[in-house]
């Protein structure tokens, strides 16, 4: 394997292609570069910078890895069939998109705080957060479902690019906690720490973005942008976005754009660590560009048949981002049958496990809403909320009817 | 007591506030060296530095978005949006992220967020300078809007907006910018709750609610009516979220007519939602429909033509004849 390899070679799809082919002549210089160290072949090439982080992977962290996209990607597959049995009202899969998530993940520290769009069940997973609580909002019992003050794991944010924002005033506070620390003397009680802004490609065309980059720019915020690009926006892809490779856009900010290979999980772990460290000794923020797929749909209630052919599908499941890491693993003789095996069933417990709790998972009462308005009290909530008691009063000793009123006078021929 | 105008009210209420509180900090654009269009801010740049003061970008949804991250992180900031009608790049931030966030948490996280707001007309400006938009976020639960009319309130209220856990948005009365009041500095007296209403004159007449630029308006038209005999009680809203419907239906039930007098479109305006509440709850203390006093279903009209836009004295006494002719 080669060093920075561009992405065309890498790609050998002819959409992608085209696509490099546009960027290049509208900007007048080939596209960046993409950081490749893990082929989809298995074998671990070199480079000048990243190659120093590679290196710190030890075989445990390798086969940790591993072990994460395995499961993540075992996970999706369960929920996706807990939606296909009506258990979730939706499911945002992920599949293709393993090594962009762990590696991301496991790169950031504890005190890094993360900014997660809807679909980073892997990120999820490497900050702690309980897969079973994660579907929480999917079956419809929650907004949000976990705490993020447990994990530095922020809610999803529905909104494109909205939490954008967010990470960059967050990663703003950072810095001030650092300053208000040492104006006190007391440096030690706040760690460095960054940021981590999750979008997509779609994403990236909201002006939030825009304006996130802008201010993370201005105030040399510590914030790593990391964009997706799994080349699909629902149904639009990734060129109607954008003529340039997503990363050249962070020249335009004054800052450090980097395209990775986001199926290369050793890559995407190295770069992100570089950029996190960059972050978080006061250098400024840095966009990743993690060049991915979204093999599945959008969402379960899409159907990319309709709108790319299925080769596209078959060229990007060549560089599957768990066969490569397999076949490095064996080849190195890092781990052997036993190793997966033992990977396969981790992940039917934890299947059986988010089966078992989703089915448990309480429907909330209507009073945690009205609680949950505003912080402070709050008479017009107070008012409704004592309305709701007496009217709710009123059916007390009824029994529930089986079925609601209307369909059965439609079931009674009315 | 001091005398000050309610720009340098806010202004020394926000001295206070950064001073106070070291988690406290302003976002906005111009607010530094050259202190916002209005001076609102002037001179708190070089006591407090750049990092309390924070000239931002060009960008309300930027200055919203980071101001919420910024609340995630334990800060308190409070964002000055420059006009009225430039608000609206934000209104995403503030509508679907700043007010949901808490009840998106389920009650995990607070972002208190601030944002000052110039409002109203009658200075006689270009486009988008002179805009009423505060039913647009009074519909948004999550959010607490108040206004205040007078120096002494506009002191307080922004001291009392910063320490409420919930995001508060500031509605300030531009044209009164320059207003005169005396201010306590040491006590905050009736002022104490900046959610409640105040009743600002007695009268045993006729009603009359207002907020922000039209409170001395309708104070005006109360000393008018006076002179025909007429013995009107005028309430000070301050709070537009929550509403002081108690304090108003008490008014009601003892005058027996109500106007509400608004700068902004009375369609779909707080006049009407204040007019459904009273018909329930004083209906048979009503004499009279409730009746509205605002401006016009049309985009804020030109400077030239904005007094026939404005409600003034004479429109609410016009309001009031009609109330006291049933």
């Amino acid at each position: 394997m080669g060093t920075h390899l561009p992405s065309t070679e890498f790609d050998g799809t002819a959409v992608d292609d085209q696509r490099e082919a546009d960027a290049e002549a509208v900007m007048g210089e080939p596209p960046a570069q993409m950081v490749q160290l893990l082929g989809p072949d298995g074998k671990l090439g070199s480079d000048p910078v990243y190659s120093e982080y590679a290196d710190k992977l030890t075989p445990d962290a390798l086969r940790g890895l591993y072990g994460d996209m395995a499961a993540i990607r075992r996970f999706d597959v369960e929920a996706t069939a807990l939606q296909r049995q009506g258990q979730l009202a939706l499911w945002v899969p992920l599949t293709g998109q393993e090594a962009a998530q762990i590696g991301s993940g496991r790169a950031s520290q504890p005190q890094d705080y993360i900014f997660p769009t809807y679909r980073e069940h892997g990120v999820a997973l490497t900050r702690n957060v309980d897969l079973a609580e994660l579907l929480r909002q999917f079956r419809g019992v929650s907004n949000g479902g976990w705490n993020p003050k447990d994990t530095n794991f922020h809610l999803y944010t529905l909104v494109l690019a909205a939490q954008t924002l967010h990470a960059v005033g967050y990663a703003m506070g950072i810095q001030r906690d650092q300053k208000l620390a040492a104006a006190a003397g007391s440096k030690a009680e706040v760690p460095d720490a960054a940021v981590i802004a999750y979008f997509g490609d779609g994403a990236s065309s909201e002006g939030d973005v825009h304006e996130s980059m802008v201010f993370a720019s201005s105030y040399n915020a510590p914030v790593v942008f990391f964009c997706q690009n799994n080349h699909w926006a629902i149904s639009v892809p990734t060129n109607v976005q954008t003529r340039v490779p997503l990363s050249n856009r962070a020249k335009g900010y004054g800052f450090p754009g980097i395209r990775v290979d986001g199926n290369d999980v050793i890559a995407v772990h190295a770069v992100t660590e570089w950029a996190l460290e960059h972050a978080r000794q006061g250098k400024g923020p840095v966009l990743i560009e993690a060049f991915t797929y979204r093999v599945g749909a959008h969402t379960t209630a899409d159907d990319p048949t309709k709108y790319r052919p299925s080769s596209e599908e078959d060229a990007w499941r060549a560089k599957d981002p768990l066969l490569r890491l397999e076949k490095y693993l064996r080849a190195q003789g890092l781990a052997d049958d036993a190793f997966f095996a033992q990977v396969k069933a981790d992940g039917d417990e934890l299947a059986s496990y988010v089966r078992r709790t989703t089915h448990d998972l309480e429907t909330p009462n209507i009073r945690s809403a009205f609680a949950n308005t505003y912080a402070e009290a709050h008479p017009l909530v107070a008012e409704e909320l004592a309305w709701f008691e007496e009217y709710s009063a009123g059916f007390a000793g009824e029994e529930p009817p089986a079925v609601p009123a209307g369909q059965a006078a439609a079931k009674a021929g009315h | 007591m001091t005398t000050m105008t309610i720009a340098k009210a806010i202004n020394e209420g926000l001295r206070a506030t950064l001073a106070s509180n070291p988690k406290s900090l302003l976002m906005g654009e111009d607010i530094g060296p050259l202190g916002g269009v209005y001076r609102v801010t002037d001179g708190l740049i070089g006591e407090f530095g750049p990092d309390r003061v924070v000239d931002t970008p060009l960008a309300e949804s930027g200055i919203i978005g980071t101001a919420i991250g910024l609340a995630l992180r334990g800060y308190s900031p409070v964002c000055e949006i420059q006009f009225d009608g430039f608000v609206f790049p934000g209104f995403n931030q503030i509508t679907t992220q700043l007010a949901k966030m808490h009840a998106r948490s389920n009650g995990n996280l607070t972002v208190p967020v601030v944002i000052r707001i110039p409002y109203g007309g009658g200075i006689g400006s270009v486009e988008h300078h002179s805009e009423s938009p505060e039913a647009l976020f009074a519909h948004t639960a999550g959010l607490r809007i108040i206004t205040p009319s007078n120096a002494h309130d506009a002191y307080w209220m922004i001291q009392q907006a910063v320490e409420c856990l919930d995001p508060v948005i500031i509605f300030e009365p531009k044209r009164r910018y320059w207003l005169k009041g005396d201010v306590d500095v040491e006590n905050p007296g009736p002022s104490a709750d900046p959610f409640k209403a105040h009743v600002l004159r007695e009268g045993t007449d006729a009603t009359i609610v207002a907020y922000g630029p039209l409170v001395p308006v309708a104070l005006a038209a109360a000393n008018a009516a006076e002179e025909d005999g007429r013995s009107v009680e005028v309430i000070d809203l301050r709070s537009i979220s929550p509403l002081d419907f108690d304090t108003v239906t008490a008014s009601v039930q003892k005058t027996g007519r109500l106007i509400v007098a608004h700068e902004a479109p009375t369609f779909g305006g707080i006049g009407g939602e204040i007019a459904a509440r009273i018909s329930e709850r004083a209906f048979h203390s009503l004499e009279a429909p409730v009746i509205r006093v605002g401006g016009f279903h049309m985009p804020y009209p030109v400077a030239k033509v904005e007094e026939d836009y404005l409600p003034d004295i004479d429109r609410i006494l016009e309001a009031l004849d009609r109330a006291l002719s049933y």
